[in-house]
């Protein structure tokens, strides 16, 4: 199999892998890169639970070719604490009882905060729309729909602080 | 798998040309990555277009607009200029998959795909988009609908791909719209896809075209519909008219998510409805 070189950023540092050609963008993070947050749910572009962002646009990463993200930056969950201080809506998440299994959450985060970035006060309709790329098989959506509420509400008073 | 990412035209139609095996072009990967996932495919090359500069413009021209074939609908969707002179084309691009496949998933690619379902073609059609198809040896302009020829199959060549989607210049007092009827709110596929655009003349449709989409092997222009609403305000009697040359077009398939003879009715019932949006767009009263 045909292997090729790719230089890349990720999470703002940046990275060098050599990958087959075939290769998923997710296998390279999970398998190469031991970036393990992005899950493989289903890898046909229906859970969203491999998604991260390629160019600040949220994509699923297991429909993007490692090689793809030559001279691209990504960010992934491992990507969105501060250091040891979670983001809004991780401490959201963890407030709201919005996780079981987990499997999930990197993937809402990562859309959460794709929307947030784009319309820092999101109707509960839009929320739902911007999320119905990820699917939840345990917790229901309704806890995953508030804590966004909350991060949401936590983040406009953060900004108007600054 | 050979994996390039040429920088022109040109060059990406020589890879395509030159090589034996199977080559495809990857746009958004959106269709195809899934394919090549599932082991549906094993392509010898793929010739990612989107480091083309010209596939990533979206451009205002003196006949219209010009849409790079490697343009995602979430750009489309932020371009204020195409959402008001194609509404339609716009909103039925955007109905394509979640916020992910958003980023990613070009109309080029939606037609390329050749499926029956595919949300954005029934737009194009309707609004009379052209393809910019470029080979080796020619450059060609064609109307949409000439390119899918069956589920999963087009016109072009081996060494052909589409370089950019054109949609013509707009008269003034025209709209156009797209509505797909699916069991969920979203990310589903259409069990039957209706656009119409139209224009006004003194308050009465002078010139529209119909499309429909999941009710055929290809996406339909339906020009009986079409003929049904010119000359009218879109009263009772026209639209009643229009439903029915639209299930009279109908030749669906079965299946869990439709019966053929709901999907036959629905395609009526939503064609009734586009209409009614696209004359409103178009200042109708
Ligand atoms: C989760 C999910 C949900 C989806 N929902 C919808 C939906 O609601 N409605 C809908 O219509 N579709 C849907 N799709 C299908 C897909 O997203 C669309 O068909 C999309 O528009 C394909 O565009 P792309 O750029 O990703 O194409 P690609 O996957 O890159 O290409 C598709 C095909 O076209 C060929 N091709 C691409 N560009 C060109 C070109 N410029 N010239 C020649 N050939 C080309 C490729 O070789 C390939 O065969 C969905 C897919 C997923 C994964
Ligand atoms: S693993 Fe990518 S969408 Fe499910
Ligand atoms: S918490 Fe288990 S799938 Fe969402």
């Amino acid at each position: 199999m045909a292997s090729q070189l790719v230089s890349t950023t990720v999470n703002g540092d940046p990275v060098q892998f050599a990958c087959p050609t075939d290769e998923s963008l997710l296998n390279v993070l999970r398998d190469q890169l031991g970036l393990t947050g992005a899950k493989e749910g289903c890898g046909t572009g229906d859970c969203g639970a491999c998604s991260v962002t390629l160019d600040g646009r949220l994509v699923c990463s297991c429909l993007v070719l490692g090689v793809e993200a030559e001279g691209r930056e990504i960010s992934t969950i491992e990507g969105m604490a501060d250091g040891d201080k979670l983001h809004p809506l991780q401490q959201q998440f963890i407030d709201n009882a919005a996780l079981q299994c987990g499997v999930c959450t990197p993937g809402f985060l990562v859309a959460a905060k794709a929307l947030l970035d784009k319309n820092p006060s999101p109707t509960e309709e839009e929320i739902r729309y911007a999320l119905a790329g990820n699917l939840c098989r345990c917790t229901g959506y309704d806890k995953i729909v508030r804590a966004v509420q909350a991060a949401a509400k936590d983040m406009r008073k953060l900004s108007k602080k600054r | 798998m050979r994996y390039e990412s040429p920088t022109t035209t040109k060059e990406a139609v020589a890879l395509l040309a030159g090589e034996k095996g199977s080559a495809y072009v990857l746009a958004g990967g959106t269709d195809l990555m899934v394919r090549l996932r599932m082991d549906l495919i094993e392509p010898d090359l793929m010739v990612d277009i989107k480091r083309i500069p010209v596939m990533n413009e979206v451009k205002k021209t003196a006949t219209g607009f010009k849409i790079g074939a490697a343009v995602s609908s979430a750009e489309l969707g932020e371009n204020k200029a195409l959402g008001k002179a194609w509404p339609g084309v716009v909103e039925a691009a955007r109905l394509i998959g979640s916020d992910q496949v958003q980023s990613r998933c070009t109309i080029a690619g939606n037609l390329c795909n050749a499926s029956p379902a595919a949300d954005s073609v029934p737009a194009l059609v309707a609004a009379g988009a052209k393809a910019v198809v470029v080979g080796k040896s020619k450059r060609r302009t064609v109307a949409v609908d000439k390119i899918v020829t069956g589920p999963g199959e087009t016109s072009l060549a081996k060494d052909e791909l589409v370089e950019a989607i054109t949609l013509p210049k707009r008269a003034a007092r025209s709209g156009d719209a797209y509505l797909r009827f699916i069991p969920r709110t979203e990310m589903d596929i259409a069990v039957v896809g209706c656009a119409v655009s139209l224009t006004l003349a003194r308050g009465v449709v002078k010139t529209a075209r119909v499309a429909l989409g999941a009710v055929a092997p290809t996406v339909v222009l339906v020009p009986e519909a079409a003929r049904a609403l010119i000359g009218t305000k879109l009263d009772d009697n026209a639209l009643e008219k229009m439903a029915a040359a639209c299930s009279a077009a109908c030749d669906p398939i079965d299946d869990k998510r439709g019966t053929i003879e709901y999907r036959t009715r629905v395609a009526g019932v939503l064609a009734k409805r586009a209409a009614k949006i696209a004359f409103e767009r178009a200042g109708g009263k």
